[in-house]
């Protein structure tokens, strides 16, 4: 399972209590990021665009990392986000096959980087969920909807087993069938 | 339109340009198109030369990694470069193709089997004893234990490959000193 990059975090906050409002209003968001400190703050930068409270006059209760329930079952993610291009700001819905959310999330990131060169300060998670297989919309996440997958792998590619054993010139040219 | 091909693998090359050959063999000839009755679909009348196919109950040794030397079963395919992988006593959990090298040895199980399910499936194909009697299987056997023999050990080996040659060096000599006379 490995380590992630982007941690999911559920952060629960509210506008400090006055005098005219003793009981505030309580928010709870789950959000991705690096680490706790930076969720907290990603926390104010979102409620602060949706309520009228900023992290000088309110306080975050609890925040907790959400972890994944069954890690060992193969899910097809559907993830929503909103991206600022060198043009302006677009949605856009992505598939993945994972095990993990955090893993679909760390893989949404990476294609976004490479296909749209869009960094990850640019990219923000509107929503996330796991998809029925016969809701997917991606061809190449419904293309492995199949119980009786079979393909051959086509290139084998010859690695040594540790870094240690790696050479710059090798005796024979390496057999790159089967 | 046979390609030669420079690979060792030249046989293979053959054979996927002659299946192209053969598909767009109507393309290139009208008239093959016209004597031969058209099919719907160009069965491949050439077998496909991969042998060993990712497929949920194929045997793989892990040959990169933590778990290098493990034989592991793939479960369920992920996506195009990663299988969810299982073995009698690990935690199930993905690895991607490249750490894998595909065995010979395949066994019957629905996708993503409970453990149980899977010890029983591995029981009744009787993994373990093919791959220790496949020649993969020996060459792995040999290789560690050639890898843990210890001083006094390696000493009996060079006692027993010197003997050895000195059997066949005397055979040879008797079948020389025959055809000389």
């Amino acid at each position: 399972m490995g380590n992630f990059r982007f941690h999911q975090y559920q952060v629960v906050g509210r506008a400090l209590p006055t005098a005219t409002d003793e009981h505030p209003k309580i928010y709870r968001m789950k959000l991705w990021a690096t680490n706790e400190v930076r969720a907290k703050s990603k926390f104010w930068y979102f409620l602060r665009k949706l309520k009228k409270v900023k992290k000088s006059n309110g306080q975050v209760l609890a925040i907790n990392e959400i972890f994944e329930r069954k890690p060992t079952k193969i899910k097809n993610y559907g993830i929503w986000l909103r991206y600022q291009s060198r043009t302006g700001y677009h949605n856009m819905y992505k598939e993945y096959r994972d095990t993990t959310l955090n893993g679909s999330v760390e893989q949404m990131y990476n294609e976004m980087a490479s296909r749209h060169r869009v960094r990850c300060h640019c990219i923000q998670i509107i929503k996330t969920a796991t998809i029925p297989s016969k809701l997917c919309k991606r061809e190449s996440t419904k293309q492995f909807h199949d119980s009786k997958i079979k393909f051959p792998l086509v290139f084998k590619k010859v690695r040594p087993p540790t870094r240690k054993l790696k050479t710059t010139y090798k005796a024979s040219r390496p057999n790159l069938f089967k | 339109m046979l390609v030669v091909c420079p690979r060792s693998d030249g046989e293979e090359c053959k054979i996927k340009a002659l299946i192209d050959y053969k598909t767009l063999a109507h393309l290139i000839y009208p008239s093959v198109a016209l004597s031969r009755p058209r099919r719907t679909s160009p069965s491949l009348a050439v077998k496909m030369p991969f042998k060993r196919y990712v497929e949920i109950g194929r045997v793989a040794l892990v040959n990169y990694g933590k778990e290098y030397g493990r034989l592991v079963v793939i479960v369920d395919v992920i996506d195009q470069n990663r299988a969810l992988v299982d073995a009698p006593d690990m935690v199930r959990g993905q690895m991607n193709f490249k750490r894998l090298s595909l065995t010979d040895i395949k066994i019957d199980i629905p996708r993503v089997p409970k453990k149980k399910t899977l010890i029983d499936a591995m029981e009744a194909a009787d993994v373990k004893n093919k791959w220790e009697k496949s020649s993969w299987g020996r060459k792995l056997i040999v290789q560690k234990r050639r890898a843990s023999l210890n001083d006094f050990d390696r000493f009996k080996v060079m006692l027993a490959k010197i003997k050895r040659g000195g059997a066949i060096r005397q055979e040879l000599a008797k079948l020389k000193k025959e055809n000389a006379a």
